[in-house]
């Protein structure tokens, strides 16, 4: 969609060679002394560069952390010209970097790493997301017992659940804020993170929980929900984790309108 | 509340248009707004003149970011400096960016807009950095289309702001301050001098700063940048600076803003500082330095708020 007036070409071909630092200078350009032409470009090349990687730095600091600086700006650089911005938001940028950590060979030995960089990038949306009302833990003490099960719930706009085969939740809790690395014990962990009181909190969560609130997040009604938790996990301890979910603010409101199935 | 270009927004309409105070910013001197400076701002005896933002930073739905700039923006004017529009590129504006622009100048009533002679974004990516453009009759005919266009979908007045630049491009026809001249008269909008930008572009074109100024169209100026840069070398040999806003205003940049300020009057100026930022009360005296110049300076020329 390029206005017909002779000047995309200038925009183009100077775009064209930021994220390609092996393509010569575009031909164009010039300075007052018609020399030292590449080291002026490169300025531009550099800002792009350096600005972006510093972007996926600040969205994924625990993972930085865990794979140490040169490593995480090694991998950043080469994300970032495989998938450059296609938004000026760039607190929405690096959706694709978990999948990309996936696929990077010299990253093959950390497999949780990936779902570590999905619980940051789902922290910093549970941050920017919308403001709503928070459902207070005493809204369901004045529901009668038996309309219980037909209960649906909206989720507050930040909240999220995570799943990994791994210990992310564990990982991403120790490096989150350069908290202290201890072992950990290999095993498949699940998050729910939420906002609340300006405050985005991971929640490591129960097995089960995560089929629970994943349903109810989704609409279900909470005996629907109850049933598929129950059937993950029949030690789950429903009204615990009710208290927990509510307590870190992951539902707005109940939604009154009850179900017709 | 409307502006020089007449243009009104519909009060009637926006039961939240009156949640924050008016507050003057003629011939006061701010800072960038940073959040880690929050507390230390709000504990602080005595005012800062205004806050400026990068405009991209607010466009989430939510959280943290509008809680710390609705409560600065209780107490501070408050500058809206976008940085993406791209309104030097060949392409047609973002509407959504149009719209989430619009968005929250509406929500926060700035007393200043300001966006930048450059583009970031080519095709559908953004490069995040400021680009040059050449100047000419095609690209001057761009530029004032968009700065139109953003003019009348935010409902407000805009000052546009010169660049630094580190290449020349050989199809430029026309000097920069003639082709920001004639933006200003084509579209009305005012202009943002960084004083910074011009020793920086001076500097690695061969220019003199004074010419450069002397050539200014200074009555459309209503704000000033004044940031810090860096020094180091391109190929050939020769200084090249960068734009780097990372470090004090250097002595020769104060000394500019003062040349400014005796022909244009004291007007709203502002410490730029983006990176390595230091704490606050090194900004506060910054921003103090340059309060101290602009009152020096508040009987030259006409006083004159931004936001009227
Ligand atoms: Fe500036």
């Amino acid at each position: 969609m390029l206005q017909n007036d002779g000047t995309a070409p200038i925009a183009a071909s100077f775009a064209g060679a930021l994220l390609r630092p092996n393509e010569p200078v575009p031909q164009d350009i010039t300075s007052h002394h018609g020399a030292g032409l590449i080291e002026r470009y490169n300025v531009y090349r550099n800002n792009v560069t350096v600005s972006l990687i510093n972007a996926v730095a600040s969205i994924y600091p625990a993972v930085q952390r865990i794979t140490g600086e040169d490593f995480f700006r090694a991998m950043a650089r080469f994300y970032i010209r495989a998938h450059p911005p296609r938004s000026p938001l760039l607190f929405a940028y690096g959706r694709e970097f978990p999948d990309f950590i996936e696929a990077y060979e010299y990253a093959s030995s950390m497999p949780w790493l990936a779902d570590v960089a999905r619980i940051e990038r789902a922290w910093l949306d549970a941050y920017h997301a919308a403001d709503a009302a928070h459902l207070a833990p005493d809204m369901l003490s004045e529901i009668a017992p038996e309309g219980l099960g037909a209960l649906r719930f909206r989720p507050h706009p930040a909240t999220r659940i995570l799943r990994s085969a791994y210990p992310a939740v564990t990982i991403f809790s120790m490096n989150h804020n350069g908290g202290e690395v201890s072992a950990v014990e290999d095993r498949p962990e699940d998050a729910l993170v939420t906002r609340r009181d300006d405050e985005v909190m991971v929640t490591h969560l129960d097995s089960g929980a995560a089929d629970f609130l994943q349903a109810l997040i989704a609409g279900e009604t909470l005996g629907t929900a109850a049933a598929l938790g129950l059937e993950a996990n029949p030690n789950l301890d429903l009204s615990r984790l009710i208290a927990v979910a509510l307590d870190a603010g992951a539902f707005s409101s109940l939604d009154m309108e009850t179900s017709h199935d | 509340m409307s502006n020089s270009m007449g243009m009104q927004n519909n009060l009637a309409d926006r039961a939240d248009a009156v949640r924050f105070p008016h507050y003057a910013v003629a011939g006061q001197a701010g800072t960038s707004f940073k959040p880690e400076h929050l507390p230390a701002i709000l504990a602080a005896s005595d005012r800062c003149g205004f806050f400026e933002v990068h405009a991209e930073n607010y466009m989430g739905a939510g959280g943290p970011p509008h809680r710390a700039l609705e409560r600065i923006r209780q107490d501070y004017p408050v500058s809206i400096h976008g940085v993406c529009m791209s309104l030097g590129g060949p392409q047609p504006l973002d509407p959504d960016h149009l719209q989430r622009f619009k968005a929250l100048v509406d929500r926060y009533e700035p007393a200043m807009i300001s966006e930048h002679l450059a583009w970031s974004t080519h095709d559908d990516i953004f490069y995040n950095d400021l680009l040059p453009l050449p100047y000419n009759e095609a690209t001057l005919t761009h530029v004032c289309d968009h700065v139109d266009q953003m003019q009348s979908v935010i409902g407000r007045r805009i000052f546009l702001e010169n660049p630094s630049t580190y290449v020349a491009f050989t199809d430029t026809t026309m000097a920069e301050v003639d082709f920001i001249r004639e933006i200003a008269r084509r579209t009305g909008c005012g202009l943002l001098l960084d004083v910074n930008n011009v020793f920086v572009s001076a500097a690695n074109h061969g220019f003199s700063a004074l010419d450069y100024l002397k050539d200014f169209p200074l009555e459309s100026v209503e704000q000033i940048h004044l940031a810090g840069h860096a020094e180091q070398e391109d190929g050939a040999g020769e200084k090249l600076l960068i734009d780097s806003h990372d470090r004090p205003v250097a002595d020769a940049v104060w000394q500019l803003y003062e040349i400014v300020l005796s022909r244009r009057g004291p007007v709203p100026t502002l410490i730029e500082w983006d990176s390595e930022l230091p704490d606050w009360p090194v900004l506060r005296a910054e921003a103090r330095a340059a309060q101290a110049i602009l009152d020096r300076h508040s009987d030259t020329g006409g006083l004159r708020d931004a936001a009227e």
